[in-house]
């Protein structure tokens, strides 16, 4: 049977999870502002591929955050 | 909560037993490794909060684009060709009131249009014809008349037709 995580290693996970959500949520906000500034400037040739960029980081976030709280429920 | 109990030797910040705490230490017991927890954890669900916000945002502009590129843009009267002068340039405004542009003549009876706006920080461009260039005072940007391709100064956006 697998052991369950002790709450220092826990407290690792959900410290690896944030550096991983942290680095995503810089990414979004990295093509927000290149798309609005594309978008400006005339350029929509970018606008649905970085929405769909955006979606996934979005979705890996969801992932993380729900592995986050199924770490917590399984405690 | 996460676990049962707060693991021995880790319920206070620097980890000596109970017996060698200050006093106001034991009136206000904070579980210091479960506090660092929740704050992890709950900063992970802000930014996924924030990653959604952004989302919306990327979906905004895409709606923006959509509503943009519907329909043709209107047809505007500015001048009859006798109106401009070979080699000169007149003023008008599309496709609101507030957007300046310039119809402009050349030499050879070409008529090309262009927003007056300079791409690198907004000033008014000013025609210069018998130099093939729009001109932009202000930081002195220049653009090729015939493409609207920048050629000098800061600007490295094309003039918009
Ligand atoms: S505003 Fe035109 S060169 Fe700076």
């Amino acid at each position: 049977m697998k052991r369950p995580f002790t709450r220092d290693q826990k407290t690792t996970i959900v410290y690896g999870v944030l550096c991983m959500v942290l680095i995503l949520v810089v990414l979004q906000l990295w093509l927000l502002t290149a798309t609005m500034n594309a978008f400006l400037g005339g350029d929509v040739a970018v606008v649905w591929p970085a929405l769909a960029a955006s979606l996934v980081c979005l979705l890996l976030n969801a992932g993380l955050l729900r592995y986050v709280y199924a770490l917590e429920s399984h405690s | 909560m996460i676990g049962d109990q707060p693991e021995p030797g880790t319920r206070f910040p620097d980890s000596r037993p109970e017996s060698e705490q200050p006093p106001w230490r034991l009136d206000f017991p904070i579980d210091v490794p479960q506090d660092n927890y929740i704050a992890r954890r709950d900063s992970v669900k802000f930014l996924v909060l924030t990653s959604f916000a952004f989302v919306v945002g990327q979906i905004w502009i895409a709606a923006k684009s959509l509503v943009r590129g519907r329909g043709a843009p209107p047809s505007q009267r500015i001048a009859t060709v006798d109106e401009i002068p070979l080699g000169g340039a007149i003023g008008f405004n599309y496709p609101g009131p507030t957007d300046p542009c310039l119809l402009l003549r050349t030499a050879d009876g070409t008529l090309l249009a262009y927003g007056q706006k300079c791409t690198h920080l907004s000033c008014a461009v000013v025609p210069e014809l018998e130099h093939d260039r729009l001109h932009c005072p202000c930081h002195v940007g220049s653009f090729d008349v015939a493409t609207g391709r920048p050629l000098a100064g800061p600007p490295d956006a094309p003039c918009p037709w």
